[in-house]
């Protein structure tokens, strides 16, 4: 079965819309970095969605309480369909099945639902708050706003899960009863997580991210919704997509992450968009990136848009396709030494924070 | 089906878990685990942690593990005793809170002051979701891809109903499937803040039915292509025929009082599976006994299936969310085995609106070829199963 990519859509640090976040990568932009003021004293720096980002958000009644991972999700997924020129109707809708990828998921919504309980007892605990904290509300707004009646899935995962999406998202539209299928990836940025992924050694205090640096100096958070419509036709063809593995200790990462660019890197593949983000990711990534595609050129974007988690599997592989799409390429961490005019492939590689990684191939459909 | 496993309130194992079927055993007891004084619940189905402190399985590595993770690696030991050498070439599992209880314990530790650096970073990278099908993976040398379903209470049989479905399209032969999930005091308050779980006895069904009770635990199946196992000469426990999702976009946390959603899931279970309704010898209900859920589930089994026995095993066990739905294809799977169906226990009064054929508080022999099996969750999420036994 041939897997195409229909339509894309982001909400991004850099803004929201495929032209105008591609074209400011193209062009070397990083997003402004924020504080975000924990109450116990502390400061993050984080990348946030600027408002105007989500200004097109449809007054829905779905999203009047939701937490801005809905709004994101929502706003990225309608802007995939609509890049996609589907709309979705009677006909339409029962034929289009729905995956949404995340990692932390509803986290200021669980976050305040929690406090309560911890500060005032659970007598005091918000029946309103507590729906928004599952993890699969986001997906509920989002179908109950596109109309999607069918198959809904959330997966949940590390930084890898979003590639895992698409290759459920392939598992699924094996069935004849599916013409294409919504991949969204969201996440929102809270204080917490920050202070989480600090105690676990990750995260940097200050920008910028510096991608395969040695030693690693660590990652900043960031937020937002990436969204993919894969179909039976379009101009980028997703070529293979491993169905991943796993890694049990940061030192084995570079294995797992060899096994997949193993599977996924050919001589014809130019360009890697890679997941290295300032921490033992980009090691394991650039030895495997050694051995198994050193011709390539290798992209992350992570230093501009920072680690999304949920949606960055996303992230990386509209960025892939806007690359096969336009022949162009942001700035690269590594050149390679592929120097054909033409970028033919370009491979994602999604090495996750907790032990998964996935990946996949993306190619220049060919004229039929 | 050629592996199962489960942990549960009603048992280590399959062996445990059809006695106190059998015996309609009411595993419901006060919650220990964390304080609920206030709160208008005060009970639920709990995984008792002797048995897991003394599995050889879990003694070296008992203190880093979440007890989801341990009930996870008991329930794939024993699914995995059955069919030794079983490799997956994909994990589909469901859940809806993972680790949480080790999110509570960090952000209390924070509040308070008093929590370490290591174990901060510790209950971090264990709190995630997916980390207890890591973990459970690594116990036994197991490196498949894992998916892991978070689609609410429906996410155990959405990953049996998906893993079935790899199978059948051809592209996997072997898929672990399963789900999983432990108490939490935020989940408990959160279902307890809605009112959704009562301060009385769970009564799925009952005309005077109040809520839900919350469960625990962990239900591995391992799925192989039909054909495959047969070669190989592998024990074939049952074999899954159908499937069907659907998404009721009505309310967040409220099915479609019509029943629509659950229909649709019945309806696309026995399409898949190329069966007519009269073909389904018994229903394991999602049964919460929420007034919600039950009436809108009954009407649509009532609509589809007329006299065939329907119970809920919550009343017994509670409700183990995303753990739910796996525990209950287990449970199917007994029924099968053991041409039982499982009693809905404390029943009293049929509820006039519903009309259907509850196994009342008695298991009852019965001959039974094929089960269907349902979970519905928050936001909409509708997921039916059908299990059929292998004649011969």
């Amino acid at each position: 079965m041939s897997l195409r990519i229909a339509g894309m859509g982001w909400v991004t640090p850099l803004g929201g819309g495929l032209g105008h976040v591609w074209n400011r990568l193209l062009k070397g932009d990083i997003a402004a970095v924020e504080s975000i003021s924990s109450p116990l004293g502390r400061d993050y720096p984080v990348f946030r969605v600027p408002a105007e980002a989500t200004a097109q958000a449809p007054a829905h009644p779905r999203l009047r309480r939701s937490s801005a991972i809905s709004r994101f999700a929502v706003v990225a997924g309608l802007a995939a369909l609509e890049d996609g020129k589907l709309k979705l109707d009677a006909e339409t809708a029962p034929r289009t099945a729905l995956v949404f990828a995340v990692s932390n998921g509803g986290v200021v919504y669980t976050k305040r639902f929690y406090h309560e309980i911890v500060e005032s007892g659970a007598q005091a605990a918000s029946p309103l708050l507590f729906p928004e904290t599952v993890f699969n509300a986001p997906a509920s707004h989002l179908a109950a706003i596109l109309g999607i009646s069918g198959a809904s899935y959330t997966l949940v995962g590390d930084g890898a899960v979003g590639v895992l999406a698409l290759k459920m998202a392939e598992d699924l539209m094996e069935s004849e009863a599916l013409d294409q299928c919504l991949v969204v990836g969201a996440e929102e940025a809270d204080w917490l997580l920050c202070d989480a992924y600090r105690k676990w050694r990750l995260l940097r205090s200050a920008p910028p991210i510096e991608p395969f640096r040695q030693p690693p100096r660590g990652m900043i958070l960031s937020e937002g919704a990436g969204a993919v419509l894969v179909s039976r036709s379009g101009p980028v063809e997703v070529q293979k997509i491993s169905p991943g593995t796993n890694f049990w200790k940061q030192r084995e990462a570079g294995g797992a992450v060899g096994k997949v660019l193993s599977e996924l890197c050919d001589g014809e593949t130019g360009l890697v968009v890679a997941s290295a983000n300032g921490t033992f990711i980009d090691g394991a990534e650039r030895d495997a990136l050694a051995e198994n595609c050193a011709r390539a050129r290798v992209y992350t974007m992570k230093p501009a848009l920072g680690e999304s988690v949920g949606a960055s599997g996303l992230w990386q592989t509209i960025c892939a396709a806007q690359a096969l799409e336009t022949q162009l390429t942001p700035p690269v961490s590594y050149p390679g030494t592929d120097n054909r005019e033409r970028l033919r492939k370009a491979v994602v590689s999604v090495c996750g924070l907790n032990q998964q990684v996935a990946g996949l191939r993306l190619a220049l459909s060919r004229p039929a | 089906m050629v592996g199962a496993g489960v942990v549960s309130p009603l048992g280590f194992g399959l062996n445990e878990t059809a006695d106190a079927l059998r015996a309609g055993r009411d595993c419901i007891t006060p919650v220990t685990r964390f304080s609920v004084e206030s709160c208008r619940c005060k009970t639920a189905g709990q995984v008792p942690d002797a048995p897991l402190a003394a599995s050889e399985k879990l003694q070296r590595r008992s203190e880093r593990l979440h007890r989801v993770a341990q009930m996870m690696i008991l329930a794939l030991n024993e699914a995995l005793a059955q069919n030794p050498g079983f490799q997956p070439e994909l994990t589909v599992m469901g859940t809806t809170s993972g680790g949480m209880t080790f999110g509570e314990e960090y952000y209390r530790g924070l509040k308070a002051g008093r929590i370490s650096t290591r174990r901060a970073a510790s209950l971090i990278a264990n709190y995630t979701p997916q980390k207890p099908v890591m973990d459970a993976q690594e116990a036994f040398g197991l490196s498949a891809p894992c998916q892991v379903i978070a689609n609410a209470c429906a996410s155990g049989t959405n990953a049996i109903g998906h893993a079935f479905a790899c199978v059948r399209s051809g592209r996997y032969q072997r898929v672990l499937s399963g789900g999983y999930d432990a108490l939490s005091e935020l989940v408990f308050v959160g279902f307890d803040s809605l009112q959704a779980s009562t301060p009385e006895r769970c009564r799925p069904f009952d005309r005077e039915r109040t809520g839900l009770v919350l469960g625990e635990g962990a239900a591995i199946l391992a799925l192989e292509n039909f054909d495959s196992a047969r070669a190989r000469g592998a024990k074939i426990l049952g074999e899954i025929v159908g499937y069907g999702i659907s998404t009721d976009n009505h309310h967040l946390t409220q099915p479609n009082p019509s029943g629509s959603g659950a229909r649709e899931a019945m309806q696309g279970a026995l399409d898949s599976a190329g069966m007519a309704a009269s073909e389904i010898d018994y229903i394991n209900a999602h049964g919460t006994a929420t007034p919600f859920n039950d009436a809108a589930e009954g009407k649509a089994i009532a609509e589809l299936f007329k006299g065939v026995p329907v119970s809920s095993t919550k009343g017994m066990m509670g409700h183990s969310l995303g753990a739910a739905g796996a525990i209950e294809g287990v449970i199917s799977l007994l029924a099968l085995q053991n041409q039982l169906l499982p009693p809905n226990i404390n029943f009293r009064n049929g509820d006039a609106e519903l009309d259907l054929n509850i196994v009342a508080n008695n298991a009852q022999p019965g001959r039974i070829r094929t089960v269907l099996s349902n979970s519905f969750g928050f936001g909409g999420t509708n997921a039916s199963v059908i299990i059929r036994a292998i004649e011969g």
